[in-house]
């Protein structure tokens, strides 16, 4: 411990550790609680595990799936039309956001069309966009862009609008044009709030990519959820959400690195 | 000698939804070159207006501005624009920071570099270039931006309220620090403020506006014996109290 820290702030520490230790060790023993009630309810009969699976059972249709590595090639195909999604939402996101931001009247013009299919529910598209564009991925990935992209339009354009007019000003005055602004200003200004949209943008797409996976899919996890419920193999869809929440997680986790090393090189 | 900057019958008004507002009216100013003119008025009267005209970011309703005896948009004057805050950005290093102007400009050479470098040699920043800029003190904030300003070389130097952001012992270092910078880089300036010490320890002529519409009430040349050579020296000069007397009676005067 380093010497020329005070008694109090030593304490003051200490208390601060342990009570992070405390929540993390709480988190896990909620996690084994849940599963073990949730395995023994199970054993003993008071949950049906045909219709609500159990943990053990769970595992064991992971293993079976593992053998013939059917059980990747799903996760694979999920991750792979998430992320590719993602990226194309965060693309088309910035370089709308931008284009609004240039053109103020272009930005009036859409605004309430924008608020409109921002709030539609974005699952009533899936069936329009499976005659238009196929029982393919195609589909899949335009579902998980439709319901992020939009509102990361917005939320990138409200942060381009609010940043410093004055900052704005200083690049005029020293001779700039609007393309300096964007690209010296606006931009490198709004990284933190593009890293917190893409917080949002990597759960909304991977939403989108399972209610495509719902309705036109041959693979993937969202077809092995619907796949499973329709042959009553419930073991298959409970797992299948298991390792969703562990995507999702898992990919918000990344995102959060990301926002890790940004703030430490600032 | 022919002026740097003329302001020719201008006038100028800002236009909302609630109405119009006038902000200049009739100004007619002339600033010769390597001067340094303070322009003093009660605040919200249109002082930052006159700068952005200068400045070319607002065109004038009626009336001519000159610079080097052409029409503003034709004369192809440089002109250097200091802000009321620094606003150095965050995500650029110091350097990366006084060299905004170049890169925006595409001027970047070893040349200018050298330029740069110097400046911030003369200016006791070199030590800190890079290192963010929230490593810097107020006053050496304020210096970055200035350096960032005179690395374009401009020909006519605009400051609006430059030191108003900081507390009253780093204003007074500043204060001298800049007047002094700017004196010996032989710029002319045009300098904006509400504090009226500052106008006189720091101009060769203070332009006294009106209440809005702003209106040119009075311009008073400022003559300082030679012993008071720097802007701190000026504050204990017995013209000092005299002119802020005059000008504070000025502004207090009706029409």
């Amino acid at each position: 411990m380093d010497n020329s820290l005070s008694k109090a702030q030593v304490a003051y520490l200490r208390a601060r550790s342990r009570h992070k230790r405390l929540v993390l060790i709480g988190q896990i023993l909620l996690f084994i609680l849940f599963i073990g009630a949730w395995e023994l309810t199970a054993r003993i009969g008071l949950l049906n595990d045909f219709i609500f699976s159990s943990p053990s059972r769970m595992i064991t249709c992971f293993i079976q799936m593992t053998e013939d590595f059917s059980i990747f090639r799903h996760i694979g195909v999920t991750l792979a039309e998430t992320i590719g999604s993602f990226f194309l939402v965060m693309a088309i996101g910035l370089l709308a956001a931008m284009l609004l931001w240039l053109s103020p009247t272009l930005s009036e013009l859409l605004e309430p069309y924008l608020v409109m299919l921002n709030s539609l529910p974005k699952s009533a598209l899936a069936p329009v966009l499976i005659v238009w564009l196929g029982n393919n991925v195609k589909t899949i990935v335009v579902a998980a862009i439709s319901v992020a992209v939009f509102g990361s339009i917005m939320t990138l354009h409200t942060g381009f609008r609010s940043v410093d007019q004055d900052k704005i000003k200083l690049i005029y005055t020293l001779g700039g044009k609007k393309r300096d602004v964007l690209k010296k200003v606006l931009v490198p200004s709004a990284v933190p709030l593009i890293i917190n949209n893409m917080k949002v943008n990597i759960g909304l797409c991977l939403v989108g990519v399972i209610i495509g996976e719902f309705l036109a899919a041959d693979k993937g996890l969202g077809y092995l959820i619907i796949y499973g419920s329709q042959v009553f193999k419930m073991d298959i869809v409970m797992m299948s959400i298991v390792i969703l929440c562990i995507i999702s997680m898992g990919l918000y986790r990344i995102i959060g690195m990301l926002e890790k090393r940004y703030v430490k090189r600032h | 000698m022919e002026p740097i900057l003329e302001f020719i019958h201008v006038c100028f008004s800002y236009h909302s939804l609630d109405g119009e507002t006038s902000a200049l009216y009739d100004i007619s100013l002339a600033v010769n070159p390597g001067e340094f003119v303070a322009i003093v008025g009660p605040s919200g009267c249109g002082k930052t207006t006159l700068l952005s005209l200068i400045s070319g970011l607002l065109k004038p309703e009626s009336g001519e501005i000159r610079l080097f005896g052409k029409a503003q948009g034709t004369s192809g004057a440089n002109i250097g624009y200091m802000l009321q805050r620094d606003h150095l950005f965050e995500w650029r290093t110091v350097y990366d920071n006084v060299l905004l102007g170049l890169e925006i400009k595409h001027n970047l050479t070893s040349n200018t570099r050298a330029g740069v470098d110097s400046m911030l040699d003369t200016y006791g920043l070199s030590a800190f270039k890079d290192a963010p800029p929230s490593s810097l003190s107020g006053g050496m904030r304020q210096r970055a931006a200035l350096i960032r300003t005179l690395a374009l070389e401009p020909d006519i130097l605009l400051l609006d309220e430059p030191f108003s952001a900081l507390d009253y012992q780093t204003r007074l270092e500043v204060g001298d620090d800049i007047g002094s910078i700017i004196r010996k880089e032989h710029k002319t300036a045009v300098l904006v403020t509400h504090d009226l010490s500052e106008a006189i320890t720091l101009a060769d002529k203070v332009v006294i506006l009106s209440d809005r519409p702003a209106r040119i009430k009075k311009i008073l040349p400022l003559h300082f014996d030679e012993i008071y050579d720097s802007p701190l020296k000026r504050r204990s000069s017995p013209q000092f109290s005299g002119y802020f007397e005059e000008i504070w009676k000025e502004l207090k005067s009706n029409g």
